[in-house]
């Protein structure tokens, strides 16, 4: 991946020589010049193409703010009504991620979507410990974060 | 014509903005007096006011841009930095108030990390 984004440079500077405009616009068009041929070559060059990881990175993204937007619509709604009945506690999830870097994005995305919380991680890194406003469907959340986050963070990373 | 119904559009965009913001913010401050322990609180104060922030540093962006042609890259920062760093914080006053011993507010819940360590420190 860093062999890639070093050779897009380097046809992105070749693009500003070339046509001798030095300006951001012209990079802007060499560096765009070079994705097209990275992507028409990418038979030849090792590793796959990167811009792949690149869009799996926006998607990410894009479902981080989906999710942050119905947390909030939830605690909001939570907030104003008259007697809320929440009924908190603290369950584990066990994870298969092994980075730190991995755990602690997966930490930080379950803090900011619904009704979840990280409070702890084990000490073998296995398990994160959440707290959760409604322990009870603990275990529809705990398949949506495997089967949302944990997904999206290993397609980036892996 | 356009250009001026663009900008009346664009105005609106600011004030919703700005007012969504305003909104989550107070919502969340009043989450943080009524949910019962730290940990719910926590819920509330991670969760609306970053969303809050993050709509008001959008509204300001905007404005600056239409009222003064200003196209400010510290606002966008800002929100990137608060999305990264307010779930850390909420990590770290959650766990440091179950190390001091503030009981989770349970009605005959379960309590996975207190069972955890007293699991740990049974074993040593």
């Amino acid at each position: 991946m860093a062999f890639q984004i070093v050779i897009n440079l380097i046809i992105a500077f070749m693009w500003m020589f070339l046509s001798e405009s030095y300006s951001v616009p012209s990079f802007i068009a060499g560096y765009l010049w070079g994705i097209l041929l990275l992507f028409l070559l990418r038979r030849f060059v090792p590793d796959t193409f990167y811009l792949r990881r690149v869009i799996k990175i926006v998607r990410l993204i894009l479902l981080f703010i989906k999710e942050l937007f119905s947390s909030n619509m939830d605690i909001v709604k939570l907030v104003y009504t008259p007697k809320p009945d929440v009924e908190p506690g603290i369950f584990e999830l066990p994870t298969e991620l092994k980075s730190n870097w991995e755990i602690t994005l997966l930490a930080n995305l379950i803090s900011l979507t619904p009704g979840t919380l990280s409070v702890a991680v084990s000490r073998d890194n296995t398990k994160l410990f959440i707290h959760a406003m409604h322990i009870d469907d603990s275990d529809a959340s705990i398949l949506s974060i495997k089967n949302t986050f944990e997904k999206a963070i290993m397609e980036v990373t892996r | 014509m356009i250009e001026t119904w663009i900008s009346i559009i664009l105005n609106i965009l600011v004030i919703v903005f700005i007012l969504g913001g305003t909104f989550f913010i107070l919502s969340a401050s009043i989450g943080i007096v009524r949910f019962p322990d730290v940990y719910t609180r926590l819920h509330a104060a991670t969760k609306a006011s970053t969303l809050g922030i993050a709509c008001i540093l959008i509204g300001a962006f905007l404005y600056l841009y239409l009222a003064h042609g200003i196209v400010s890259g510290k606002l966008l920062l800002a929100i990137v930095f608060i999305l990264l760093t307010a779930p850390v914080s909420a990590h770290m006053i959650g766990r440091a108030a179950h190390a001091y011993g503030v009981k989770p507010h349970l009605k005959n819940r379960r309590d996975a990390y207190q069972d955890a360590i007293n699991e740990y420190t049974e074993n040593q």
